[in-house]
């Protein structure tokens, strides 16, 4: 398992070269574009900044007020049976809705048990690997007007299960 | 959605919090997680600017370009029912190598676009606009099963709070991303045939 942390630490380094390369042969003026994107990075991140306010604020409480663990808990004997971390259940149920309030779960898991602990990097690859289902469904179908979305949510539900299983045996391994 | 979900957090956790002794933890608790936010926000200025920054070098290099027309097999394969000529090509495409890059904001708006064309063709073709096409069918769950290559926002996450090596989930989170994308296609494929069929 070494192998795939061996080969992460390349990623970053090999898309940026590859990038840089790629921009001088096509001659492009590659300083000014980066400056340029940059720029809409901080628009990025600062438009999320009220929404991961209020987020991390909701979860914070319920983490403080012991609300968390006790659903855990709860939620241990059935998660077993699964042989998925009770911890996460509420995380996984909370990205099905939202990503920002997911977002919210995931850094409280990484604040309590860190980032390279099992849970933290079970947590790091669902989040990596799922997306809204409810969220973007509305959105793509409302768009357009369409109600009857035959079997778009059996095959989101599927590739998400898909994703989460293979997430909870690869965090395992790492 | 969220009002509902993030007001039952708050509600909860201040009644619960109430119940078991918390109160003044939790009243902590809002003050120092608001705070936090704001700190998390500004450690990731840096990353989120490099990534979007070299982004734009690979949409001003025609890099993406590239990518969106090598989509075009891809297509074919997954949509045998749109028409080659069809505009929901090119938007479905982008929309796919924004998601792949991670470029989430940018996807949106072609993935909206895609599903209008895709309207418009299941319309010409006598089906109901309330009931999605296969093609909708595809797309979205193709959408949803997740795409993106390089997690930017979990590595700047996994930094900002102490992680000894934040990129180590790299290529483990390609794997996972492939592998229920994998199922997904799987699964629209065999739902394609069945309708066929039927």
């Amino acid at each position: 398992m070494s192998v795939l942390v061996y080969l992460s630490d390349f990623c970053i380094p090999l898309l940026l070269f590859y990038m840089i390369v790629y921009g001088l042969m096509t001659k492009t003026d590659i300083y000014k574009e980066f400056t340029e994107g940059a720029k809409d990075g901080f628009s990025v991140t600062l438009g999320i900044l009220p929404t991961l306010i209020g987020l991390m604020t909701g979860v914070g409480m319920l983490r403080a007020s012991g609300f968390l663990e006790t659903l855990s808990e709860f939620l241990a004997p059935v998660a077993k049976m699964l042989f998925f971390p009770a911890e996460l259940v509420p995380l996984v149920v909370v990205k099905l809705f939202s990503a920002s309030a997911a977002t919210g779960l995931l850094l409280d898991i990484f604040k309590e048990y860190g980032p390279d602990s099992y849970l933290g990097t079970v947590t790091s690859l669902i989040c990596a690997s799922t997306e809204t289902i409810f969220y973007t469904m509305s959105v793509y179908f409302m768009a357009v007007g369409v109600k009857k979305t035959r079997y778009t949510l059996a095959g989101a539900l599927t590739a998400t299960a898909a994703g989460v299983a293979v997430s909870t045996f690869l965090g395992g391994m790492l | 959605m969220l009002n509902y979900l993030w007001g039952g957090m708050i509600l909860i956790a201040v009644v619960y919090g109430a119940i078991t002794g918390k109160a003044e933890a939790v009243g902590n608790a809002a003050l120092s997680s608001s705070k936090e936010a704001v700190e998390l926000s500004i450690a990731m200025l840096g990353v989120m600017a490099l990534w979007t920054g070299i982004m734009k070098i690979a949409q001003a290099s025609g890099l993406t370009g590239k990518l969106i027309k090598r989509m075009r097999p891809v297509l074919r394969f997954f949509f045998p029912d749109v028409p080659a000529d069809s505009k929901a090509n090119e938007y479905i495409a982008t929309n796919m190598i924004a998601n792949i890059l991670g470029l989430g904001g940018a996807a949106t708006p072609f993935g909206l676009k895609a599903m209008e064309e895709l309207q418009k063709l299941n319309v010409a073709k006598g089906g109901k606009r309330e009931v999605a096409s296969r093609a909708m069918c595809t797309f979205l769950i193709l959408n949803i099963s997740s795409l993106q290559m390089i997690p930017v926002n979990i590595i700047a996450y996994r930094s900002q709070y102490g992680s000894v090596n934040p990129a180590k989930i790299v290529v483990p989170a390609m794997v996972t991303t492939l592998f229920s994308t994998l199922v997904a296609a799987v699964f629209v494929k065999i739902m394609g045939r069945k309708e066929k069929t039927q």
